[in-house]
């Protein structure tokens, strides 16, 4: 209540103050008003100028993705000659990754399948559900993931389970017999 | 609409007072006499809050500790979008606040405005003063490279000449033996955290005190109605905040500020130069020598921040006239003098900086990466003007092919070939022969197949001793007995950190009589011309340490 009425007093005392006693202790100049338009209109726009000049390299600092550094393509994984086919292989191998100012290498594994045409597959170690690592099952030959009971094919596919879509699938390449191991790819984009 | 508004405006400002408020700001009465001299403590306000700004957009991206820092502030320099905008606003601004709150004083100083009844708002404005030189002390050492580390070394070995409080001052900065990571800790804590809030309260309780007293009138406002803050001054204000805004803005786009080589505590060679502002302390300190160096270190200074304190205690005289205040108009004019004049002694003394360390880390850096040979190359691809009909990197189209990957095409004997008579491995070809020695075209053909699409830019952005440096090197063939980068004999030590372990002018010497510098080394000695004999040190001291 108290704060209320010292709020009322203080408009009274302080409208009067301002643009009246203004006009009224200065001389009288015809310009008078078109020179408080011009300063109200300079204050406007040079704190836009201002405002925008800081704006934009802040949206840029912040928003942007920084310029990175250029990663070690492909990275080796091992032999693959002496793989049987169908049996598939938990290969292990070192991965750089840029996180932020730092080059982190990583040890990574991938499961890796000779298909009987020769073809070789490398996925990813996680289960397309929450992440755990899933194993070979080499009684029912499937890939099963102890969590949540997903299983999946030889080929990737989903055969049981809450999984979301087939196995991640690395970008991979074989030269003189040596598994080259690239980025892991995202199986519901990379199948459409 | 126009009534909504007001309508809303009247219901929020009765609920909350805020409209009143700014309304009771904004239409303060000044003095008749107030104008433009009136402008500096906004313009230092604003600049305040710039710091502010850009301390915590830096702070997003960056580590603060040793080693992280300088790997996370080289981040926001080479790679995050507008990083180094944003630096440079901050590196600029801090020492644009200086200049400002400098002139800021002096206004106030030579219209009197510090005088009964307002000795409150200038005490408060002298630990402002302080406050901003100790931002400038603590942010100096957050980079973490050489130039940060070695002038972080001598400011607190200042501290701790204070006499009976040096050591309390060494264990509160926790700088009693080595800078490290404690002290970074520190600093940065002063830095972040505690200056901070300490300004914000004192700008309050200044601006406060400049409302409850009024802005000072002067002499010839008697008798003249007063005018209001809003809009006029408030104009004035604001150009002046703009004029600033756009110096800064322009410095922080056009005028680089380098990263020097990561902090190097063995580093025996580095000179440290403090920032610009502090240079008068320093050049003082060479006046002082011997068990007089605290009269300069820590007697002056503290005399001076406490001449500044009592000011408006001992010039009591209501005058505020310029012409009538001699002696009060002299000292200004004599501390004016004898800043400029400290200042001035101490840049012609500083020695210039040498190439190796001037090399900016925030740069590329890919030619450090290259092998002596590779290097000495663009010191001949730079001589023989290849860059006239040549491109590496982009560019418009010239008359020869662009060379970046020549690599892939052609081997060392293509090349060699082909510098020699270009007809006879590209018929038709409108190039020159290229007329150097055999070695000389050596190098050229190893820079050629050094080249990918990674580091095609060395061409252009290696420093220019650094390919004439490997080039008296190759020339001198060193990497018979020398390693650098991996490449060359053993016989002698391998050159990588080099930097670390000698200076220059031992390197110089060793070069000019190996037995005397290294007894029983099979080193021979070598005469080189003194500008060869820069540039191959030079380039030595700019080998990666491994």
């Amino acid at each position: 209540m108290e704060q209320f009425h010292r709020g009322n007093v203080s408009i009274r005392m302080v409208n009067p103050m301002s643009e009246q006693t203004t006009v009224m202790n200065e001389p009288f100049r015809p310009d008078s008003m078109p020179r408080r338009a011009f300063h109200l209109a300079a204050i406007y726009a040079l704190g836009a100028l201002i405002g925008l000049a800081l704006a934009i390299p802040t949206i840029l600092y912040l928003l942007v993705p920084p310029r990175s550094r250029k990663q070690s393509g492909w990275v080796d994984a091992g032999d693959v000659s002496q793989l049987t086919p169908d049996a598939p292989v938990e290969m292990s191998f070192q991965q750089s990754r840029v996180d932020g100012w730092r080059v982190l290498t990583e040890k990574k594994t991938a499961w890796v399948v000779k298909g009987t045409d020769g073809n070789i597959v490398a996925f990813g170690p996680q289960c397309t559900h929450l992440g755990c690592a899933y194993h070979w099952d080499t009684g029912v030959k499937e890939f099963a993931c102890p969590c949540h009971s997903s299983f999946f094919s030889i080929q990737g596919q989903v055969l049981a389970g809450p999984a979301p879509r087939p196995l991640d699938r690395y970008v991979t390449r074989v030269q003189d017999n040596r598994l080259q191991i690239g980025p892991l790819r995202n199986s519901a984009e990379s199948n459409g | 609409m126009k009534k909504r508004l007001d309508q809303f405006i009247e219901a929020f400002d009765q609920r909350t007072g805020l409209h009143t408020g700014l309304r009771h700001f904004l239409y303060e009465e000044i003095p008749h006499s107030s104008g433009w001299h009136q402008v500096f403590g906004s313009v230092a306000l604003f600049l305040i809050l710039i710091q502010f700004f850009t301390g915590i957009m830096l702070a997003f991206n960056y580590a603060p500790t040793p080693g992280e820092a300088y790997n996370s502030l080289r981040y926001i320099l080479t790679e995050v979008t507008a990083g180094r905008i944003m630096r440079g606003l901050h590196h600029w601004g801090a020492s644009m606040i200086i200049v400002i709150v400098v002139l800021h004083m002096v206004q106030v100083f030579i219209w009197g405005a510090y005088k009964k009844p307002r000795e409150g708002t200038w005490i408060v404005g002298v630990i402002l003063l302080l406050l901003t030189l100790a931002y400038g002390l603590t942010g100096y050492l957050l980079p973490w490279d050489n130039r940060a580390y070695w002038g972080t070394v001598v400011a607190t070995q200042i501290g701790a000449t204070v006499p009976l409080a040096g050591p309390y001052v060494s264990r509160l900065l926790a700088s009693t033996g080595d800078i490290g990571v404690v002290t970074f800790a520190r600093f940065y804590g002063l830095h972040v955290l505690l200056l901070p809030p300490a300004t914000m309260l004192l700008i309050a309780l200044h601006v406060y005190l400049v409302r409850r007293h009024g802005v000072a009138p002067a002499p010839s406002d008697d008798g003249k109605p007063k005018k209001s803050f809003y809009p006029e001054q408030v104009f004035k204000d604001t150009v002046a905040v703009f004029v600033a805004f756009a110096i800064l803005f322009t410095m922080a786009i056009m005028v680089r500020v380098p990263l020097e080589r990561l902090a190097d505590p063995t580093d025996t060679s580095y000179i440290p130069r403090p920032e610009w502002y502090f240079l008068f302390l320093f050049q003082m300190l060479k006046v002082f020598e011997g068990p007089l160096e605290v009269v300069g270190t820590v007697i002056l200074p503290t005399l001076a921040i406490l001449a500044l304190v009592v000011t408006p205690f001992v010039d009591r005289s209501k005058i505020v006239k310029v012409r009538q205040r001699g002696l009060a108009m002299g000292i200004v004019l004599l501390a004016g003098l004898g800043w400029g004049g400290l200042t001035l002694a101490a840049v012609k003394s500083t020695p210039p900086q040498t190439a190796a360390s001037s090399v900016d880390f925030s740069g590329p850096t890919q030619w450090m990466q290259l092998t002596p040979a590779e290097l000495s190359g663009i010191h001949y691809y730079r001589q023989e003007n290849c860059a006239v009909c040549h491109n590496v990197t982009g560019g418009e189209a010239k008359a020869g092919p662009n060379l970046l990957n020549t690599a892939r095409r052609h081997d060392r004997a293509w090349m060699l070939t082909h510098f020699k008579s270009p007809q006879a491995t590209s018929p038709g070809s409108a190039m020159m022969p290229v007329n150097l020695t055999g070695p000389q075209l050596n190098d050229l053909a190893a820079t050629m197949l050094a080249l990918t699409p990674d580091n095609g830019d060395v061409i252009a952005t290696t420093p220019e001793f650094v390919a004439d440096g490997a080039s008296v090197y190759q020339k001198n063939f060193c990497s018979s007995c020398h390693m650098i980068n991996g490449v060359g004999g053993k016989t002698g030590p391998a050159l990588n950190g080099l930097a670390g372990r000698r200076t220059e002018a031992w390197t110089a010497e060793h070069f000019v009589n190996p037995q005397k510098m290294s007894p029983g080394t099979p080193m021979p000695p070598y005469k080189f011309s003194q500008t060869d004999m820069e540039k191959i040190v030079s380039y030595l001291f700019t080998l990666p340490d491994k």
